[in-house]
């Protein structure tokens, strides 16, 4: 794959907690326009590797480049091109929703007209323009993971980062937030890294990585993997991957 | 960094503090109410009891409830910091302190921009329980009141670089209670807050030198002289020597690669 054209490229990452290791020796790249899926048990190293990413963690050992700027060298070129969304949510819930974006576009140092702009746009297309004035407070899980999906979009990142982004939602708001996700890595050619222990959130054309106990066991389309895996579909080849036996 | 991106994010992260403190009301009252109970309260109760020499900067005979004026706004100014702080363990804890932190702007410049918010909003809560002190008849020169303005800066800086310290130390919310107890109550009545620390030496030696070493006592007097327009050197180096020191351990405790935050991100691994 040409250089130029990968959003994030990690190359022999490891990170240890105490003696603990957390990540041995990880590597895999996400292509723009790409939807890759980071498939992982809880405990994997998925929020660890996250951590790592977004620099809220250093690790001595290995590399990560955003749109070809290295994390260690021009960190915040790389963070410039970064749009995150944490598994725990990160919203301030006394302020409504658009001085929640106007907050996040300041921290990116976007203009005032511009960034006024840019949370309209995000909102509306998330659905959510009409309840900008509202506090987060008042709104339900789903809406607030799309205000942080649109948070996330304001500074057009070139890769959006999304850490079990469903979790604690119903069955609904989950599917209606994966179905959005997919559709805008197709239409806005950004590349997404998607961590979840949900298999029902990978779709047949994704890509996905399996980290197991802070491996990289599989990388690959979702036909391959369980191909490979000598699975019927992509849920079985995860439980051999990881050793899972259903009860 | 851009000197525009850094112009936006600090003025973003002052909007976002200052919302913040409009619609928490009570945090605002509470932040008046604590220093006027001392004030109109504590000091009419102990007015008779505690005699005040004249001493520097004062020229002549004063109440105590004058006295107790500087150690009162410096503790405006330590809650203000403790509270800020307070929202940095509750921000680390519930996650928002991620937004801050994943900023495409030097770690080291968040924090002082988080700061100088804080620092803004105790400079507020300073003036207004002043406005409300000359309602019941204990007031400065005008002069005074802007004199005290670089020293509230100053005090402000100080004393929230060493709650942000504290902070970075902090694993849970819940240990924070006990760090309020041990910490805020010592340091202000160890200080020149609400006796001169010739008085504590008549008691105790080993009380003054303690005193002495309290780096508040130094923030209480600073304000205490530019209140009376004059300028106590030895008071605003020493503040800004803690100063220095703890923004320094603070932004070395956020560091990334180097601090402690490694073992207090709760959340998956």
């Amino acid at each position: 794959m040409a250089q130029n054209s990968l959003a994030l490229e990690i190359a022999g990452l490891s990170f240890n907690f105490g003696k603990k290791a957390a990540l041995d020796d990880v590597s895999f790249a996400v292509a723009k326009g790409q939807f890759k899926v980071l498939l992982g048990p809880n405990g994997a190293g998925k929020t660890t590797l996250f951590s790592l990413v977004t620099r809220l963690y250093v690790s001595a050992r290995g590399n990560i480049r955003v749109n070809g700027a290295d994390l260690r060298d021009a960190p915040l070129l790389a963070l410039a091109q970064m749009g995150i969304v944490f598994q725990q949510p990160t919203l301030d819930l006394d302020l409504n929703v658009r001085q929640n974006l106007l907050y996040h576009a300041a921290l990116h140092g976007m203009e005032k007209k511009h960034a006024r702009e840019r949370v309209e746009t995000e909102l509306a297309r998330l659905g959510m323009l009409e309840r900008q004035t509202e506090k987060v407070r008042q709104l339900n899980g789903g809406h607030r993971r799309r205000v942080e999906i649109a948070r996330a979009l304001l500074h057009q990142p070139k890769m959006l980062l999304l850490d079990e982004p469903t979790v604690g939602l119903d069955a609904p708001s989950r599917r209606d937030i994966v179905e959005h996700v997919h559709r805008m890595a197709q239409e806005q050619n950004i590349a997404i890294l998607w961590a979840t222990h949900l298999i029902d959130e990978v779709f047949e054309e994704d890509s996905v990585i399996v980290l197991h106990q802070g491996r990289v066991c599989a990388d690959d389309s979702v036909a391959r993997v369980t191909a490979q895996a000598g699975a019927a579909n992509i849920a079985a080849a995860f439980d051999r991957i990881t050793g899972y036996t259903p009860a | 960094m851009k000197m525009v991106h850094a112009g936006r994010c600090l003025s973003g992260i002052l909007l976002r503090e200052s919302l913040r403190f409009v619609h928490q009301r009570e945090r605002f009252i509470a932040a008046l109410i604590r220093p006027l109970v001392w004030l109109l309260v504590f000091a009419a109760g102990f007015r008779s009891v505690l005699g005040i020499s004249i001493i520097p900067p004062y020229e002549t005979y004063i109440s105590y409830e004058v006295y107790i004026v500087p150690g009162l706004i410096g503790m405006i100014q330590l809650f203000n910091g403790m509270q800020s702080s307070l929202s940095m363990v509750y921000d680390r804890e519930m996650g928002s302190m991620r937004t801050l932190l994943v900023s495409p702007l030097p770690r080291w410049y968040l924090l002082v921009c988080k700061l100088l918010a804080g620092t803004f909003i105790s400079i507020l809560q300073v003036y207004a329980f002043l406005l409300i002190a000359s309602a019941f008849g204990i007031s400065m020169e005008p002069l005074g009141y802007l004199y005290l303005l670089p020293s509230l800066i100053v005090c402000g800086l100080m004393l929230g670089a060493f709650a942000m310290l504290l902070s970075s130390l902090i694993k849970q919310l819940e240990n924070f209670a006990g760090i309020m107890n041990f910490v805020i109550f010592p340091m202000f009545f160890m200080s020149s807050s609400l006796y001169p620390l010739w008085r504590m030496r008549e008691s105790s030696e080993l009380l003054f030198y303690i005193c002495s070493l309290n780096p508040f006592t130094y923030v209480v007097e600073l304000s205490r002289f530019a209140l009376y327009q004059r300028f106590n050197a030895e008071a605003c180096i020493i503040t800004l020597i803690a100063l220095a020191f703890f923004l320094g351990a603070a932004i070395y405790a956020y560091d990334p690669a180097r601090g402690m935050m490694h073992r207090k991100t709760a959340g998956g691994t």
